[in-house]
């Protein structure tokens, strides 16, 4: 018998005339958050990121003030195309959780490929601000599963020194967001 | 290359007894544990329907174990369907044989892993090592254990019995191209794997991991860690393989939503750990291969009272609030699953034959605490119980235990059996002689009272 059918059988066995089990869903799927904008930037901040909150207008220059000098990555634009070199990449987002101040991108247009945010040691993201959602679940229901998807809660981070937080190892060591009204 | 558990010596007695005379790992232990069990319990009771979520959380898990063998074949159909290939492995030879035969395919002798209890279980790093292959750790903390030559002593911070001048000894000793100056602070730590890894990280053209989570419903593959030295090793390798245990599956997509938040609340006290990656079969080019593992979880499915262990997410709560894991620490459980979650797995998954295995459902004074903060609702102490009844017990305590059975099973002979006890009670010793002196080493014997309380009722209140 191969392992494949050996295993299955074996479960088969092991549960045989066990009953199923429901599944109670009465957490919060969504929740009313006054100020998604704000909750969203407190979060982030709270991960030592820097964030700044900025009507859609001024982002362009802003992004251009921080990038000017940097030999930046800039996903279906120009710009240092060199991993190991560049000083940092900037993407767009797919989505943003206020509560647990989290970015996910899904790596279509603008968020470059996941090795573009990883290599490089800055990594500076544009969230708009009608791609918050209040919490996981909401996040959950927007994402397709079918993409790769990286989720990123603040700076690369270990706490495996005696459980005290250090904030950078192996991924970006700065994340600053601007957060685009 | 890393120290290995099997076939390791002793009882958890006995090893805890070692254990509890070292004042610095006790402090080390008691500074981390309590470090982590305090973020925990503030970020969890931010959120109001914590109950609710442990609630679903343990539904989810019961429900795919009971139908985990049609969410198998459904993930498998997905993940081929996404141009991944699935193999399957009934124990840890046959795990391992497939991925070394899958690395030497590629023709490489060098892979990079990120943390894997899973891969650790079967102790990969010495079957690949065994076939000329060299596993290079890239956590921080399995890096500190794997050039340590040292063991595991945690599920989450493997490390968490080193401090950091302990660290920096290691580093300086093992590790090459280490500045001489390096100091103990935590960053200049951080900084010297981060260099020490990078090189490694963008040569390596084959990398391995294990999983949080897998969705049948979809194919995607789940990996929550903090550093970024898993998105390294999930991203940049040109193949990929990922040995999962059977039972971190879930049914649906949506169920993410739940353990999302379950597991880095409970694991790191975190509302939510630094880095998450999803992938979907292959990937960006890459060659993708999905080892689902059994090991030993069939056994313990076939087990009603035990199965539950089968839930666990491995966040390691249990560990942080456990009096017996704080004072013992992590080696003492002689496995990769140490504190109260590995008393009851380990030794339903290797069985109780060995003196050490058979020890571990006494590690735990049942108090409950483990229970309480488990995100997935395992009832430890309900299953350390169990488990006790099937341990093998002494023959002199069989024969006490059955001497006992009949005496309360009848009240006559109980009110006899008390009043021969009370006419002896000046001759019982402190300590019990032979076989019965395991007893008395770690207990008293209680004092026997002049009358017993059936006695005295008998005498005041029918008169």
């Amino acid at each position: 018998m191969s392992a494949r059918d050996e295993i299955l059988a074996r479960i088969g066995r092991a549960v045989a005339g066990a009953q199923d089990v429901e599944i109670p869903r009465g957490y919060r799927t969504t929740q009313q958050v006054e100020d998604l904008v704000g909750l969203f930037a407190e979060r982030v901040d709270d991960y030592r990121a820097i964030v700044h909150v900025l009507p859609a207008a001024e982002v362009p220059a802003k992004i251009d003030e921080i990038v000017a000098g940097r030999r930046m990555i800039r996903p279906g634009g120009d710009g240092w195309e060199d991993l190991n070199t560049a000083d940092g990449v900037v993407t767009s987002c797919a989505v943003a959780i206020a509560e647990t101040g989290t970015i996910v991108l899904d790596h279509g247009p603008g968020q470059g490929t996941r090795a573009q945010t990883l290599v490089p040691d800055y990594h500076l993201c544009v969230v708009r601000a009608d791609q918050i959602v209040s919490g996981v679940p909401e996040a959950i229901a927007r994402l397709d599963p079918a993409r790769p998807l990286t989720w990123i809660s603040g700076p690369s981070a270990t706490s495996d020194i005696e459980l005290n937080r250090v904030e950078g190892v192996h991924g970006p060591r700065t994340l600053e967001v601007i957060i685009s009204t | 290359m890393s120290a290995t558990f099997l076939g390791m010596p002793g009882n958890f007695p006995k090893n805890a007894e070692k254990a509890v005379q070292n004042s610095q790992l006790r402090f080390n232990l008691r500074k981390a544990t309590h470090t982590i069990r305090g973020k925990r319990a503030s970020v969890v009771g931010e959120l109001p329907d914590w109950q609710e979520l442990r609630a679903a959380g343990k539904a989810i898990k019961d429900h795919t174990l009971r139908n985990l063998d049609r969410y198998l074949v459904q993930m498998e159909e997905a993940v081929t369907r996404a141009g991944g290939t699935v193999h399957w492995a009934r124990d840890a030879a046959e795990a391992n044989r497939i991925v070394a035969d899958l690395v030497k395919a590629t023709g490489e002798t060098e892979v990079v892993k990120v943390k894997s209890m899973a891969t650790q279980e079967i102790n990969l790093n010495d079957a690949l090592a065994a076939e000329g292959i060299t596993a290079y750790e890239t956590d921080l903390a399995e890096l500190i254990v794997q050039l340590g030559d040292d063991f595991p002593s945690h599920i989450l911070v493997p490390a968490i019995h080193r401090n950091r001048s302990e660290i920096r000894e290691i580093f300086l000793e093992k590790m090459p191209k280490v500045p001489d100056n390096l100091t103990d602070d935590p960053p200049a730590l951080a900084e010297a794997a981060r260099l020490h890894l990078r090189e490694r990280f963008l040569k390596s053209k084959v990398a391995i991991s294990g999983a949080n989570f897998m969705v049948a419903e979809t194919g995607t593959l789940v990996v929550l860690e903090s550093e970024g030295n898993g998105r390294m090793c999930l991203t940049l390798p040109r193949t990929l393989i990922s040995v999962v245990g059977i039972e971190k599956l879930l049914p649906s997509w949506r169920d993410l939503e739940v353990f999302l938040q379950l597991l880095p609340r409970s694991s790191t006290g975190e509302r939510m750990n630094p880095y998450t990656s999803m992938w979907t079969g292959a990937v960006e080019g890459q060659d993708f291969h999905l080892v689902l593992l059994d090991n030993g979880r069939t056994d313990v499915l076939a087990d009603e009272v035990g199965r539950q262990a089968l839930r666990c997410i491995r966040c390691s709560a249990c560990l942080n609030v456990c009096p017996v894991y704080e004072r013992a620490g992590g080696h003492a459980y002689g496995s990769v699953y140490p504190g109260p979650i590995g008393a009851i797995l380990t030794p339903q998954l290797r069985g109780m034959g060995s003196d050490l295995d058979a020890s571990l459902p006494y590690a735990s004074s049942l108090c409950g605490a483990c229970y309480e903060v488990c995100p997935v609702a395992i009832d430890i102490p309900e299953v350390l119980v169990d488990l006790r009844a099937k341990a093998p017990h002494a023959a002199a305590e069989r024969a006490g235990m059955k001497v006992a059975g009949w005496i309360f099973n009848d009240h006559t002979r109980l009110a006899k059996a008390q009043r021969v006890a009370t006419r002896l009670r000046k001759l019982v010793p402190k300590r019990l002689p032979g076989p019965l002196s395991a007893w008395t080493d770690t207990r008293d014997i209680p004092d026997i009272p002049e009358e017993s309380f059936r006695d005295w009722w008998e005498r005041n209140e029918r008169a």
